[in-house]
């Protein structure tokens, strides 16, 4: 298949509904769906498509709990034991006084963390190279479904004939 | 359209089967043996323990009266009465049912509360389960009526400012900070603020009931046009009477002290204990096979809804109490004084287990995603902040009531579990009045298909 690496079978639909109920068609039928490019999210497409569910939301709780962390420690290290202070008549390490700057350094270590490993982990940012546009009309009005065939077994032919059974208005060959 | 998902039927009758009613009379009967064991052993000096904190407290406050100027008329009146057996177990019943009958209204005209945003916000998630909340404010006349005779007969022993000596000037009893609060804390006003809380929010509750019951049999858009007008109305009126009644029923119990944050923070503790009760009903409805039609979209939404008003909650706690402990003026921190030290210490445990069932706990339980919708974690941080806001009234009303005389006892878990067993009661017997999913609202379509994927 060394030969088909890079190359893309594009499907152009005209209406999201088509498109949602040729995904599990075309899955049955032996197709490997890349993804489908859509100007809006599609209910029930994330299922349909069967990705894996995201665990950004494990990584948002490493960095809150990082953040926590490195709020509590500054604070207590700076103020508490390095050059002790005392404000507003408190002990040097008033834990009630440092809840507010360490909820924001939690807050703001998610939130950083976050966007961070959403631009690494989809190869995202400055210097990176844009990401393959299947069909620019997929930010207007068509819905796109990409097929890597460098990853089906079944034959080009066969692929084309299954996107256009599925409501596919036409099938494109890409190349990268 | 886009879900697979199969929608269940959506005509089913609640059966409140006879099993259950017993059940709920049991448990009724076993709260009121416990509140008779509580009681005898109360009167019968078995409170050795309240009593030496009552000394200990009567020593401590007379140290506080000379130090702080501010508190100086609350150290003294808690002197005084401390000197005399803390106050009677009496005092302990009246101020149980306080604790209780504030903390029941307030789930209970959560349910109103909850369904008039949900209509101002034109909501369609929520209409699919909307019988739950809409159940829940029945319950109010029978909380006023408790709460209204409790302030009649037991009103002397719970608020400080009934006391008629202290408005006598020159009087020995005389507080001249009591005395100008006067004008807003006086009984006649105060029963008739009383009456018209209840009255209002349930006349409100009646009318949204009735349109959504006639809806249910006619359909048509005119009664949800209609519900949206009176829950507006609604959130005015209680925009301004879950603050009122907030100082009223709780902050006035610490006549002295006040707490701009306080409305607020009642409202929030009211707010989520009532979205547990929501929430666990819908659970537990499920698990007897009905509300099918409710989905994980529509539970992981409750979820989230009980996990971000318990950080709200806290939000509030935090708010009030880091501006009083940063400022650190002795007339605002006797309040938390009171609470970490004084009366022997006793209320220390309660302060911090109410953190710990209202925050930590739901927060980490609640924070996965699949913990949203997984009916046994639901049921857990529901039960967990149910007990938790029951703990926080408690905290913030025994202190000024019954202070040193304070357990937390038969007594106590006796009237909880009768008021609770008559809210479930009362919720049951509601949902039996009508189809249990609202068959003619307009927004049942967009419920039914809730997918928040």
């Amino acid at each position: 298949m060394a030969e088909l690496s890079g190359k893309y079978l594009v499907g152009v639909y005209d209406d999201d509904d088509t498109v949602l109920h040729a995904v599990p068609r075309l899955r049955k039928a032996g197709v490997k769906i890349k993804e489908v490019y859509s100007p809006f999210p599609i209910h029930g497409m994330d299922e349909a498509l069967g990705h894996p569910r995201t665990r950004i939301g494990i990584a948002a709780f490493m960095f809150g709990v990082t953040g926590c962390c490195v709020a509590l420690t500054l604070m207590i290290w700076t103020m508490g034991i390095d050059w002790p202070m005392i404000i507003g008549g408190k002990d040097p390490i008033s834990i009630p006084a440092y809840i507010p700057i360490t909820f924001e350094l939690t807050v703001l270590f998610t939130a950083f963390g976050m966007v961070i490993t959403f631009f690494i982990s989809n190869g995202l940012g400055p210097g990176t190279h844009a990401h393959p546009r299947f069909d620019v009309r997929s930010t207007d009005n068509k819905f796109v479904m990409a097929i890597d065939l460098g990853r089906n077994s079944m034959t080009v032919e066969d692929i084309s004939r299954a996107l256009k059974d599925s409501g596919a208005e036409e099938v494109n060959i890409k190349q990268f | 359209m886009a879900s697979a998902h199969s929608i269940p039927s959506i005509e089913e009758r609640f059966e409140f089967t006879s099993e259950a009613k017993r059940n709920l009379l049991i448990g009724g009967g076993v709260g009121l043996a416990l509140v008779a064991l509580g009681a005898y052993l109360a009167a019968t000096g078995g409170g050795h323990e309240a009593a030496a904190r009552g000394a200990e407290q009567a020593a401590a406050a007379v140290g506080h009266a000379g130090a702080e100027h501010g508190a100086a008329g609350h150290g003294a009146a808690a002197a005084a009465e401390g000197g005399h057996h803390a106050k009677s177990w009496v005092a302990r019943i009246w101020a149980n049912l306080w604790v209780n009958g504030v903390y029941f209204t307030g789930m209970s005209v959560v349910g109103m509360f909850f369904i008039s945003y949900n209509y101002l916000a034109q909501a369609g998630w929520s209409t699919v389960f909307k019988r739950i909340p809409e159940a829940l404010p029945a319950f109010l006349p029978y909380m006023g009526v408790v709460m209204l005779l409790t302030f009649i007969f037991g009103g002397h022993d719970l608020f400080h400012w009934t006391h008629e000596g202290l408005y006598e000037v020159g009087g020995p009893e005389y507080d001249k900070i009591i005395a100008g609060k006067r004008g807003f804390l006086n009984t006649p006003f105060f029963i008739i603020r009383l009456v018209i809380y209840f009255a209002v929010w349930y006349w409100l509750w009646r009318v949204i009931r009735n349109l959504s019951l006639k809806e249910d049999e006619i359909g048509g858009t005119e009664f949800y046009e209609k519900s949206i007008r009176f829950g507006t109305a609604f959130l005015v009126v209680f925009g301004v009477t879950s603050s009122t009644s907030a100082w009223d029923f709780v902050m006035s119990i610490d006549t002295h002290w006040f707490s701009t944050m306080f409305g607020w923070y009642t409202l929030a503790s009211w707010h989520v204990a009532g979205l547990a009760v929501i929430t666990l009903t819908v659970v537990m409805l499920r698990e007897r096979g009905y509300l099918r039609a409710v989905n994980s979209s529509h539970l992981r939404d409750l979820g989230k809804f009980i996990f971000a008003f318990s950080i709200f909650w806290t939000y509030v706690w935090f708010a009030q109490f880091l501006l009083i402990y940063y400022a650190n003026l002795p007339e605002e921190t006797i309040y938390f004084i009171e609470r970490f030290r004084g009366h022997g210490g006793f209320y220390k445990a309660p302060f911090f287990i109410t953190l710990f069932l209202n925050f930590f706990f739901p927060f980490l339980v609640l924070m996965t995603r699949d913990a949203k919708y997984t009916h046994s974690i639901l049921k857990v941080a529901c039960w967990s902040v149910i007990i938790g806001h029951y703990m926080d009234f408690y905290t913030n009303i025994m202190p000024g009531t019954v202070g040193a005389g304070a357990e937390l006892g038969a007594l106590e878990w006796g009237f909880f579990l009768i008021f609770l067993c008559a809210f479930a009661y009362s919720i049951a017997s509601q949902l039996e009045k009508a189809n249990l999913i609202p068959r003619n609202h307009p927004m049942l379509e967009e419920s039914l298909h809730h997918d928040i994927a």
